[in-house]
């Protein structure tokens, strides 16, 4: 056990931090939300910038087009990025935290070469075609069916909640490949270009008030084998190393930033009068605690990662993702009710940029697994229980 | 920020001697012969018949088998007859002492190694009284740590002594093998106190620490308890562990618990004193909340006095109120929050993780 600093990381941790003090004043203000192609624009901006100052991908594999970094730099990226008050990954999420590690763990040389730097140079958007109208929690239940045509695949089927879908250039997507075979074992992961005939995407509007995911039809669409990552009809065994991504460590940056709002919303209450009240005094104390708890979690299962791609294992996130991100999601929620009891009937303003924040947090026990299918991976995978059916 | 939680091979021995010591020197049955001994009342004052047996206290074999073990010397320098080792090792051999439900003033005894003659070695049992309140323990003990916010000083006794000497009033207790006296405020001055230099904030710390240290023990024992019950009994022709309502109780126990762990771990390495509050805190709610799931799983089982559920479920209360309560912590962490520099001169805008800013006037 160890959390000490050395003096290289403590000099990248400053030097993290004049750059954050010299570039962020500069940043143009944020775009609205729904106005989706300045969104793109600013979230790659923001990226592209992290590229140049040699702060993308700092813990990807070299080969992979990364830098190289042991987890320890890669966590006080998160970290001083947060505190500043950085730009959110955005549009970025799913190329940077799963697609993109995906790729890396699982894809050919050549295609690290051809995916991988557009994502962290902030070129290109990937998105997340996996869940359906049939298959929600059920996702090997998927449709999508592709055949094999030559050297492409055709698909046909639709996509359904795809976040980002309107200005993503590719989609990681899974299709069946063989409906003969049990459900977990006729699926593909393809990469599909979203340019590509015969796609078409309808945006779907929000309880936010914005157009935040889509529906994605795919009428004939024509995918080169080569987009496919893994074998045929091995994809849910690649799924499962995204989830793992997305469950793991695809969170971790915004529990620092759920610790500095908690800060911000303690000073409001000072402000307007309502830090006398022990209820809510004593639920923002136990709220710094949770995410105080929550930041060390990540860094043990991050660390946890790094530690076995270095002696010789995947690198993937254990099923300790799934841990993490059910007590993360209520807890941000809750780190929003707390907010709404700070700021009293203020808190019924549409208006205010946090109502859109507080909205959104209804969908983390949702996206990435319902908290529901959480607890039975947990139950099961790590506990030991016996299947539920 | 080298960040590693893994245990380093010194401490995972450290670990398994603790176990080995505790399966030989304090299994199960002797647990239970405690607990099955006729209720017992620390009853210093009073007739022995009215309020049940004396409090026998903790058992001075195990207490000295713990001494030479170096269990309470462990951070002791090795010059002073210790091992030199830090809290993170002392938080692991407490985590295995709350998972085997062993009673007794572990914690102050531990801090009280260096200050009293004969604690180190395990000869001397030392109970504390952390302000007015309660003190555990405090018939059965050879001394007292008295402790206020900036003062910590010692009560040396005989043994017995203790009740008279602080106005000590016996209650029965909830925990079958904690007794506990009630002490009002403010705690008399009596005479043959002795002050050190102690520092009596660091102390407290501590002692919160390695009582959230047994807290998480005794949390994962719930789990294992459980987990393989869940596992054997079986229901409508399957185990109950199969009913995804079961399920989702037990993995709810291990979410809260890993929690817990990460934080009292972490706060083992930086002692910074939010760290140690938040561990407090969580590992608190691990313990109680895990009896009352593990209770649930295993329903009439858990209910007897046989099952060893309640008796997590009480220690844990028990513990819950020794050193940092909830109270004191959530107060603690909400006042930290107004104290972070970084955020002392930030423009007062609401950041919010995704959407941007907005003022909070
Ligand atoms: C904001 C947002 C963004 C999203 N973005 C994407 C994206 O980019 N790409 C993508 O592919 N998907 C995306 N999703 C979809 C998300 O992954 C699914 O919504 C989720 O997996 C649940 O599926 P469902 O909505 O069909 O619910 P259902 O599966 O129909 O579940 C309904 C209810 O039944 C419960 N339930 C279902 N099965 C079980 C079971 N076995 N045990 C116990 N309870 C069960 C669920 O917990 C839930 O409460 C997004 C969702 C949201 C809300």
């Amino acid at each position: 056990m160890d959390l000490s600093g050395t003096e290289e990381e403590e000099a990248f941790r400053h030097g993290l931090r004049a750059w954050l003090r010299e570039t962020l004043p500069k940043l143009p203000p944020r775009p609205p939300a729904t106005d989706w192609p300045a969104r793109r624009a600013f979230d790659c901006a923001w990226q592209r910038a992290l590229y140049d100052a040699g702060y993308a991908g700092l813990h990807w594999p070299s080969d992979a087009g990364g830098r190289g970094a042991g987890p320890t730099q890669h966590l006080i990226f998160l970290e001083e990025t947060e505190r500043a008050g950085a730009p959110y990954v955005g549009a970025n999420f799913v190329g940077l935290l799963h697609a993109g590690p995906t790729i890396a763990a699982e894809g050919t040389a050549a295609q690290r070469a051809r995916w991988l730097p557009p994502i962290l140079r902030g070129d290109e958007i990937w998105c997340q075609g996996f869940s359906e109208p049939e298959a929600g929690s059920d996702l090997a239940a998927l449709r999508t069916r592709a055949v094999l045509d030559g050297d492409s695949y055709v698909v046909t089927g639709s996509k359904l909640w795809t976040s980002h879908a309107e200005v993503a250039d590719w989609c990681e997507l899974l299709v069946r490949t063989d409906p003969s075979a049990p459900k977990h074992r006729g699926i593909t992961w393809l990469a599909l270009p979203m340019d590509a005939p015969g796609v078409t995407v309808r945006p779907l509007r929000t309880l936010a008030g914005s157009d935040e995911f889509a529906e994605v039809f795919l009428d004939g669409v024509r995918v080169p084998v080569g987009n496919r990552v893994g074998a045929e009809n091995d994809g849910w065994r690649v799924t499962m190393v995204t989830l793992a991504f997305e469950r793991g460590t695809a969170f971790a940056g915004e529990v620092v930033a759920c610790r500095r709002t908690l800060t911000r919303l303690a000073r409001a209450a000072r402000a307007n009068g309502r830090w006398d009240d022990a209820v809510l005094r004593r639920r923002l104390g136990r709220l710094n605690a949770e995410f105080t708890a929550l930041w060390r979690l990540t860094q043990w299962n991050v660390s946890e990662a790094d530690h076995a791609a270095r002696t010789g294992g995947s690198g993937v996130p254990g099923a300790t993702g799934s841990v993490f991100k059910l007590r993360y999601s209520e807890a941000r929620q809750e780190l929003y009710e707390a907010a709404a009891g700070v700021l009293g009937p203020e808190s019924l303003d549409a208006g205010r940029a946090w109502t859109a924040d507080r909205l959104s947090s209804l969908s983390y026990t949702i996206a990435a697994g319902t908290s529901q299918i959480q607890r039975n991976v947990v139950a099961e995978r790590i506990l030991g229980l016996p299947r539920a059916w | 920020m080298t960040v590693d939680f893994r245990l380093g091979d010194d401490q995972r021995a450290l670990q398994a001697g603790m176990r080995t010591l505790l399966a030989a020197r304090y299994p199960r049955e002797k647990l239970r012969a405690a607990v099955d001994a006729p209720p017992a009342l620390d009853g210093a004052q009073g007739a022995p018949e009215a309020h049940g047996a004396a409090d026998p206290g903790p058992d001075r074999k195990v207490w000295r088998a713990l001494g030479e073990a170096g269990f309470f010397a462990l951070r002791l320098a090795e010059k002073d007859g210790g091992s030199g080792l830090g809290l993170p090792e002392a938080v692991l051999l407490f985590e295995e002492a709350g998972r085997a439900l062993l009673p007794g003033p572990l914690a102050a005894t531990h801090l009280a190694a260096g200050l009293v003659p004969g604690a180190a070695d395990g000869t001397r049992i030392v109970t504390a009284l952390d302000g007015p309140g309660v003190a555990e323990h405090l018939t059965s003990s050879d001394a007292v740590l008295l402790l206020t916010s900036d003062t910590a000083r010692l009560l040396p006794m005989e043994a017995g002594a203790g009740p008279r000497a602080l106005r000590a009033r016996p209650f029965r207790s909830v925990d079958p093998l904690t007794p506990l006296h009630r002490v009002d405020p403010p705690p008399p001055v009596c005479p043959g106190v002795i002050d050190t230099s102690a520092d009596a904030a660091r102390l407290r710390r501590e002692a919160a620490l390695l009582t959230a240290a047994q807290q998480l023990g005794s949390a994962r024992g719930a789990i294992t308890l459980a987990v393989s019950h869940a596992r054997r009994r079986t229901q409508f022709g399957r185990p109950v562990g199969a009913f995804q309502a079961v399920q989702h109780l037990c993995a709810q126990m291990l979410v809260r618990t890993d929690l817990a762990r990460a934080s009292v771990y972490a706060a083992s390495l930086t002692e910074d004193p939010a760290e140690i509050a938040a561990a407090k805190l969580l590992a608190d709610s691990a313990a109680i909340r895990n009896a009352r799931d593990c209770l649930q799983v295993h329903s009439g089982l858990g209910f007897t006095w046989e099952a060893d559920i309640h008796l997590h479920l009480k220690r844990a209360w028990v513990r819950a109120f020794q050193w940092q309560s909830t109270e004191e912590s959530e107060e603690f962490l909400a006042n930290e929050l107004l104290m972070d520099a970084a955020e002392e001169n930030a423009p007062d805008v609401w950041w919010g993780t995704e959407g941007g800013e907005n003022v909070l006037a």
